[in-house]
This record gives structure tokens, C-alpha cells and sequence, in this order.
């Protein structure tokens, strides 16, 4: 034990040495004070310093990974704003849990209470953020949904049929034509009973293309392009000159089915498939999609009604690349790439080949001529597979160990995550030389510079995402948080400023300037706008309506009391709805009720918004409800009663608020 | 709206200048006397009054700010400093005085209330003239009939009346009553002193 220990501590100093010498001595991010290499002289703390009552300069979404939901944070200082609920339950805000909202996880598969949400994406216009929307994906169960960043609320949630693990995704196009859904699994298409072992040629992959309404956002799958059997991992759009193409890094292009880390790392290459979606749409003009028989949901949440509604869709249009020439082509890309990342001009596409010893650089110019001239490596089943040499742009050599994702500075650098070595490294484009090295803490995943995916990244600060923490943070038993970590890319060598933890697997990640959002950001619904079926918009339509054993509560919240209040003539056996309604037109103002053995929910009610929590209660007895938003100075003073009698009593339904009974 | 912001503005100075010696008190060995609306550290100036989001509803300072008939219960909000009182979730309900009924006031009494030195007494008579909760008339009706009491935040109790149509409040009659974010305002014709303890 000691011989080990002793082993241990060497290693690290040779580490440590290492790390000295091969940064230069530059920052390790330790340092809570650090002068040198800032233009401006602050220290470190002071760049990352929001004081108390001012704001930040950038808006971070990142991703839960495993949490399901979208966290807000702000940049520089890494304080988290919001947890967006997306595909999984939130007990915070009822997402999922109360009437309005359960719609939302419905899928092809019944109600889906928790999936992995990975990769979020800003809407885009002329290549560069516009601040509408974010998409995220479900990677598990595959679906694609879309956040308003007027309300920072989930607005509408699309499952992809014909995919399994919907992981290269939801990457939009740069006018935010379409958002993107690649399969990470090959799967039987239709999905039918068979043999696993039967997979080698007979599994196939859908590439999807969600076609989103640039008024409503609505989505809807355009089509879907059938793939070889392969992996599919990460996805980004051609830009520019690159408009009309989608690339997509695949991994198992082995088609192994079993044993992957082994048995999908055998081939020297894998692709990158860049997918003429342009030439798609002729397909179709055409008449070459194929309607196939597909299930798989479509939920909308109506702003109006406060309410969601989800609807089966059964038909899905497809395009074959095998039999549709020139619809794919494959580049050859070392070694089972991971990102595949498109720079802002939208000349090079990066090929991060997680085992492999270099970066490879694809050239979109390149390409176009390789296909012109047919310089093709022969096929895959009848997708052209255009010759390494007559792509490739170039190689960052030996830059790290286990390349991930790259993003761009707007000023000719790239930035690359290395997993396996725990650093970011920054490289020049078009000469492949290696600038500076930063470590990160560790085990870093994908990174993120503002507007990274876009035309115009916002070249100041680099968010970078690790999985594992250690001895980062206080220990808070087995599991320990994930962390971000933020970077100062000013300047010719990046400076480490700020290490803070996150919600669930920081996955991944987008940014934008906070003032693309602040001036949107929705404060209160108005009541007027409210059409929700079961809206009480005043203490005057507070009532309560027996229909058999139902029992609907329009009730009111204001400070600081609710309409009604008091309501006698429930009975052991009844379904009681209680539709809640927040009077408040008041900026900041929610209200919150929950109802002692309600088993659904408890509700979390936005100013001028309806929410609906079902209780059925189950013994007899004075049962008490009350707000669970601290809203007011007399918040605990927002409490009631419901008096609940046997079944079959005759005690008759009544409601009251200070003693005026109704019934 | 334009008031709302003059007085802004005007409560910015103001604090400004009140707070600009404290900074340099900050490292000395005085306890620093805070202010209200606090300045923070960083130097920036916030407080709910100050929040204007342009879709709220008005609430109580708001609306007794935009109207010419409560300029002295404006400036006598702002010179004790509870004009985030006012602006806070509340829910509160306002009694608020015309600038006549100050006047009604033994002569010089306003101009005495309104010297820094009498900021405490100036604040207790304000808060006389607010009740924390929710009291629209039908609600104060109710009082009467139920013999309830109307609870002060100065900690005193006001008599409710009817007479005839009219409501009174410790001996002076609402004349109008406003719906406002945070409250009710109900508007009188009085000054409602408290009682010298």
C-alpha cells in the first residue's frame, strides 16, 4: 500500500512537471488570483465577478445530460438561472406532473417520465443567432424539442421514428430551416423480429430533417434519409458556401453488434457522411420519397389554452441513399469521430476521431471538386466513399488524446476538447499548428464558445464540460457534481477563471449575448389572452361544478388568498380537479397550491396562468390546501379547507370565501 | 409614466447625495448608517421601487406617483423612505391623502415631518395609513358587519364606519378606491394622525 501511494504521488509530480513546462507556466486554474496575461490588469476573480444587482454579459444553456432539462446559466459568473424542464418530470414546476403538461412526455411508447437530454442549438438566421428558440434532443426515447426563449418553457416536443438513440442531434440549419435528428443506433427499419446477429447489412440508420415553421416553430419531420446500418454520432450544418449540406460523423462502420469497444475500432477509418439536403428537396419535388407507416407523437403546447395536446402521427416520407445518387457522400475520417464540426466560414469540416493520434480537417472546396471529378474510394453500399486525399484540407498532429468537439473563435482558432488527456487546445485553421494548451478538471467533454455553431461566434469566453470532478468540490458522498469551467479566449494563450458545478451531466451546451433574450423575456401571461377551458378570470367566476363523481374547482389566487376557500360536499370516491387560476398581473408574482394527499401534483402558477392538479381523496375527514409559493407577507396566511364526506352522504356541495356561501 | 420617471430620477439624486459620504466611512471605524433604499457595495442602486418592467400592473407607489393630487404624499414617502414599502408584494392597502388633506395640517407641520430629523416620525405616520392585506371596500363593508378590526402597519387599529353610502376610516370618508398590483388604494381626505405614545 505504501510502495502504491508512493507510485501515486510520483506520478503526479511528473505529471505536475509536465504540465509546467508544457503550458508555459501559464494559469492551472488553481489560482484564485492570477495578473498574469489579462490586457486589463483585473485579476481573475474580478472577470469573473457579477457584483450583486448587475447582470451578465452572456446567456449559457447547458444541457442536464441524464437530468433530461436545459439549465440556465449566466456568463462569466456560472450562476444558474432556471432548470428548464424538457423530457423529464420537475417537481419544481409541475412540468409533467400536473394536467396541462402531462402531454408533453407522451411518445410512441406511452408516458415517458425521464429521458437524457444532450445537445442544445439556438435558432439561427443567416448563420447567425436569433434568439427564438432553443433545440434540445432526447437521446434516449428519440425525440426533438423546442424551448421557447420568450417564456424559457418547453413549447413542443417531436418523436423521430426509425431511430434509436437520437444522439447526432438537434443541430439547425442557418436559416433554422431544419433541425436535425441522426440515429447513434441502426435498427431494424421497419423495426420488426429478428435475430441481433443478422444486423451486418440488414440494419439500417434514418438521418431526419424536422422542418420547422419560422412564425409558429412548429415542427414537423420533412423526411428521412435511410442510412447503412452505422453509427451515426454527431452532426453540423454547412454554412455559407456549405449551405445545403448537413455532415455527420459516424462510428461502427464495422456494424458490430456486440463488444463495440473492441470490435467498432477495427477499421482505420470510419465517414463523415455530408448529406445534400438541397438535393433532397428535388427528391422529393420529384416523387422519389417513400411514404412509410410510422408512429410516433407530436406534442404542442398551446400558450393560449396553458395547456398541451399530443397527437399521434402515423407516416413518415424517406429518402434512400443508396439507390438516390448524389443525395450522400462519405469522407473517409480517422477514428470513430465524435464531433464533426464546421468552422464559420464553412470551408472546413472537423473530423474529431476519438482514438485517433490526429485531428482531421476536411476541405468543403475539396469535396466539391472530388465528386466533380469522381474521385471516388470505391462504395458503401452504393454510397460513393470520396478518396481521403482528395478531401482532406489538412491535420492537426498530435494534438491530445481523445479529441471530442471543436469550436471556433470567429478569428481563425479552433478550440478542441481532449477527453482522454484532459485539456482544451487551441489550433490555427488553415495552418494546423498547435497555439496554446489548458488543462481542465477533468475528463472534459464538449466545450462551448457562444455562437460557436454559428457564422459569428462571440469569441470571449470558452465553457468547457467535465464528467469528472474528484477533488474539485466538496465531497457530497458517492456522487459527486459535474462541472463547467470558463476560459478567457482574448488572448493569444487561454486563462482558466472560474470552475463551477452543474446540474446533472453538463452534456453540452449554447450561448448567446444576453441582450439576444433580456428584452424578450415574457414577465406575466395577460389574463385577457388566457382561453384555458377551465379559467376562472376573476373571484366572480370562482366556482365549483360537480359532473358525476367529478368535481371541477375554478379557483383564484391573489395575494393572498384563494376563491374559494372553503368547499364542503367533496365525498371519499370523487375526482376533484382543482383548476387554479393566478389573478396576478404583476411581474414575479406566482402563486403555488398543493392539497394534502393530492397524489399527482402540487402546482407552481405563473401571473395570469391556469394549472390544473386532480385529487382523490380518500378519507373522510377536513382536509387543508395551501400556497407553497412564498408570494406575499401573508403567504401563510393563503390556506383552505375542503370538508370531505363518506360516499353516498348527502352534505351538498357548497364553496365560500370570507363566509359568503354559494352553492 | 413621465412622472414615475422624474421620480425616479429625483430619488436617484437624492440618494446619491445622501449616501456620498458613506463610501468613505466604509473602511473607517464608524458604523456606516445605511440608507434606504440601501446602496450596495458595488455601487449600484436598487430597490423594487426602482424596477420598471412595462407590463406589470401599476402598484401602489406606482399609482399614487402618477397622479398630480398625491405629489405631498409622494415627496413624504420618498423623504422617509418607504417607498419600497410600497412597491413590495404587499398584498397592502394604501388610505392615501390628496395633497389637501396634508394641507388641512397645522401650518408648518408638513415642512417640520419632512426634515431628516423627523424621518422616523414621518415614516410612523405613513405606515398609519397602510394596512397589510387585501381590503377592497366590499371587504372593509364586511368589517362592519362582522366587527372586525382594521390593522395598521404602525400598529394601531382604525375604526371602520358606514354612514349612509359612505365608508369612513378613522373618522375620514373614502372618497375613491383604485385596484392597484399589490392592493387596494383607497383615497381620503384626511391626514390620519396616530395617536402620541
Amino acid at each position: 500500500m505504501k510502495y502504491l501511494f508512493k507510485s501515486i504521488s510520483f506520478l503526479t509530480l511528473v505529471a505536475l512537471t509536465w504540465a509546467m513546462t508544457s503550458c508555459g507556466g501559464g494559469n492551472q486554474g488553481g489560482a484564485a488570483n492570477n495578473n498574469s496575461g489579462s490586457a486589463l490588469g483585473k485579476s481573475t476573480a474580478e472577470r469573473v465577478f457579477v457584483a450583486p444587482g448587475e447582470l451578465d454579459e452572456f446567456y449559457g444553456f447547458i444541457s442536464g445530460g441524464f437530468s433530461g432539462q436545459l439549465a440556465v446559466y449566466g456568463l462569466p459568473s456560472g450562476r444558474l438561472f432556471k432548470v428548464i424542464p424538457v423530457f423529464s418530470q420537475d417537481g419544481e414546476k409541475a412540468y409533467g406532473y400536473n394536467e396541462e403538461t402531462k402531454a408533453m412526455l407522451q411518445t410512441s411508447h406511452g408516458f415517458i417520465p425521464w429521458d437524457d437530454s444532450h445537445h442544445p442549438d439556438i435558432s439561427q438566421t443567416n448563420g447567425e443567432l436569433d434568439g427564438r428558440w432553443v433545440f434540445i434532443n432526447a437521446n434516449n426515447t428519440p425525440r426533438i424539442a423546442r424551448v421557447s426563449l420568450e417564456t424559457f418553457e418547453t413549447e413542443e416536443i417531436i418523436e423521430i421514428p426509425n431511430s434509436a438513440g437520437n444522439h447526432s442531434s438537434a443541430f439547425v440549419t442557418e436559416n433554422t430551416e431544419y433541425v436535425v435528428a441522426g440515429t447513434r443506433f441502426g435498427v431494424p427499419i421497419p423495426q420488426r423480429d429478428m435475430s441481433i446477429e443478422d444486423y451486418k447489412g440488414n440494419f439500417k440508420a434514418a438521418l431526419s430533417f424536422v422542418k420547422v415553421d419560422q412564425e409558429t416553430g412548429h415542427m414537423n419531420i420533412a423526411f428521412q434519409v435511410l442510412m447503412p446500418g452505422f453509427d451515426y454520432d454527431l452532426t453540423h450544418p454547412g454554412r455559407g458556401k456549405s449551405h445545403g449540406w448537413m455532415f455527420f460523423s459516424t462510428y461502427n462502420t464495422e456494424e458490430a453488434n456486440s463488444l463495440l469497444e473492441v470490435n467498432a475500432s477495427q477499421n482505420d477509418k470510419d465517414f463523415i457522411a455530408a448529406v445534400n439536403w438541397k438535393k433532397a428537396e428535388e427528391y422529393i419535388a420529384a416523387g422519389k420519397g417513400k411514404k412509410m407507416p410510422a408512429k410516433y407523437a407530436h406534442n404542442v403546447y398551446d400558450e393560449a389554452t396553458h395547456t398541451a395536446t399530443s397527437t399521434m402521427e402515423n407516416e413518415v416520407l424517406t429518402l434512400d441513399a443508396s439507390e438516390l445518387p448524389g443525395l450522400v457522400y462519405f469522407l473517409p475520417t480517422p477514428k470513430s469521430p465524435h464531433g464533426c464540426d464546421v468552422d464559420p466560414t464553412g470551408e472546413y469540416i472537423v473530423g474529431n476521431g476519438k482514438l485517433a493520434a490526429s485531428l482531421t480537417v476536411h476541405s468543403f472546396t475539396k469535396m466539391q471538386q472530388a465528386i466533380k471529378d469522381k474521385a471516388f474510394d470505391g462504395d458503401a453500399y452504393g454510397i460513393p466513399i470520396l478518396k481521403f486525399e482528395a478531401v482532406n484540407a489538412g491535420t492537426v498532429v498530435q494534438p491530445g488524446l481523445g479529441p471530442l468537439h471543436t469550436e471556433f473563435d470567429g478569428k481563425g482558432n479552433a478550440y478542441t476538447t481532449f477527453f482522454i488527456s484532459s485539456e482544451v487546445v487551441k489550433w490555427k485553421l488553415g495552418t494546423w499548428e498547435v497555439l496554446d494548451r489548458k488543462p481542465t478538471y477533468y475528463s472534459v467533454g464538449h466545450l462551448m464558445i457562444p455562437g460557436g455553431n454559428s457564422r459569428k461566434p462571440f469569441g470571449k469566453y470558452l465553457v468547457a464540460m467535465n464528467k469528472i470532478t474528484k477533488d474539485r468540490y466538496l465531497p457530497t458522498g458517492p456522487e459527486v457534481c459535474q462541472s463547467a469551467q470558463l476560459y478567457d479566449i482574448t488572448g493569444d494563450k487561454m486563462e482558466m477563471l472560474l470552475d463551477f458545478p452543474t446540474v446533472g451531466e453538463p452534456h453540452y451546451a449554447a450561448g448567446c449575448p444576453a441582450s439576444l433574450l433580456m428584452k424578450n423575456s415574457r414577465k406575466i401571461f395577460k389574463l385577457e389572452d388566457n382561453k384555458h377551458p377551465y379559467a376562472a378570470k376573476s373571484e366572480s367566476e370562482a366556482k365549483v361544478v360537480r359532473k358525476g363523481k367529478n368535481v371541477h374547482i375554478y379557483m383564484t389566487m391573489i395575494r393572498s388568498h384563494f376563491a374559494p376557500d372553503n368547499i364542503e360536499g367533496i365525498k371519499v370516491g370523487d375526482k376533484v380537479f382543482f383548476h387554479v387560476t393566478n389573478l396576478e398581473q404583476d411581474y414575479d408574482v406566482p402563486h403555488g397550491i398543493s392539497m394534502l394527499g393530492a397524489n399527482t401534483s402540487e402546482l407552481l402558477i405563473m401571473p395570469g396562468q391556469t394549472e390544473t392538479l386532480v385529487w382523490e381523496p380518500k378519507e373522510v375527514g377536513v382536509w387543508p390546501f395551501y400556497c407553497t409559493d412564498f408570494c406575499s407577507a401573508l403567504h401563510q396566511e393563503m390556506q383552505g379547507y375542503v370538508r370531505v364526506s363518506p360516499a353516498g352522504s348527502n352534505v351538498p356541495l357548497k364553496w365560500s370565501l370570507d363566509g359568503e356561501w354559494n352553492q | 409614466m413621465r412622472k414615475i420617471n422624474f421620480l425616479a430620477l429625483f430619488l436617484f439624486t437624492f440618494l446619491l447625495v445622501s449616501c456620498g459620504g458613506e463610501a468613505n466611512n466604509a473602511t473607517g471605524n464608524e458604523p456606516s448608517q445605511k440608507a434606504a433604499p440601501a446602496k450596495e457595495e458595488s455601487g449600484v442602486v436598487k430597490g423594487q421601487a426602482y424596477v420598471q418592467d412595462g407590463v406589470s400592473e401599476k402598484n401602489a407607489l406606482q399609482v399614487a406617483a402618477s397622479l398630480d393630487d398625491f405629489s405631498t404624499l409622494a415627496k413624504a414617502v420618498m423623504a422617509a423612505g418607504v417607498e419600497n414599502a410600497l412597491a413590495n408584494n404587499g398584498p397592502l392597502t394604501v388610505f392615501a391623502p390628496v395633497n389637501e388633506a396634508f394641507a388641512k395640517l397645522p401650518e408648518g407641520t408638513v415642512e417640520t415631518l419632512l426634515k431628516p430629523e423627523n424621518k422616523a416620525k414621518l415614516a410612523f405616520i405613513l405606515v398609519n395609513h397602510v394596512a397589510p392585506s387585501n381590503y377592497p371596500i366590499e371587504t372593509l363593508e364586511k368589517n362592519i358587519e362582522k366587527g372586525r378590526k382594521l390593522f395598521m402597519a404602525s400598529g394601531e387599529y382604525l375604526p371602520v364606519e358606514k354612514k349612509g353610502d359612505d365608508i369612513y376610516v378613522g373618522g375620514t370618508k373614502i372618497l375613491k378606491s383604485v385596484k392597484v398590483s399589490n392592493g387596494w388604494i383607497h383615497v381620503i381626505g384626511d391626514v390620519l394622525v396616530p395617536a402620541e405614545k
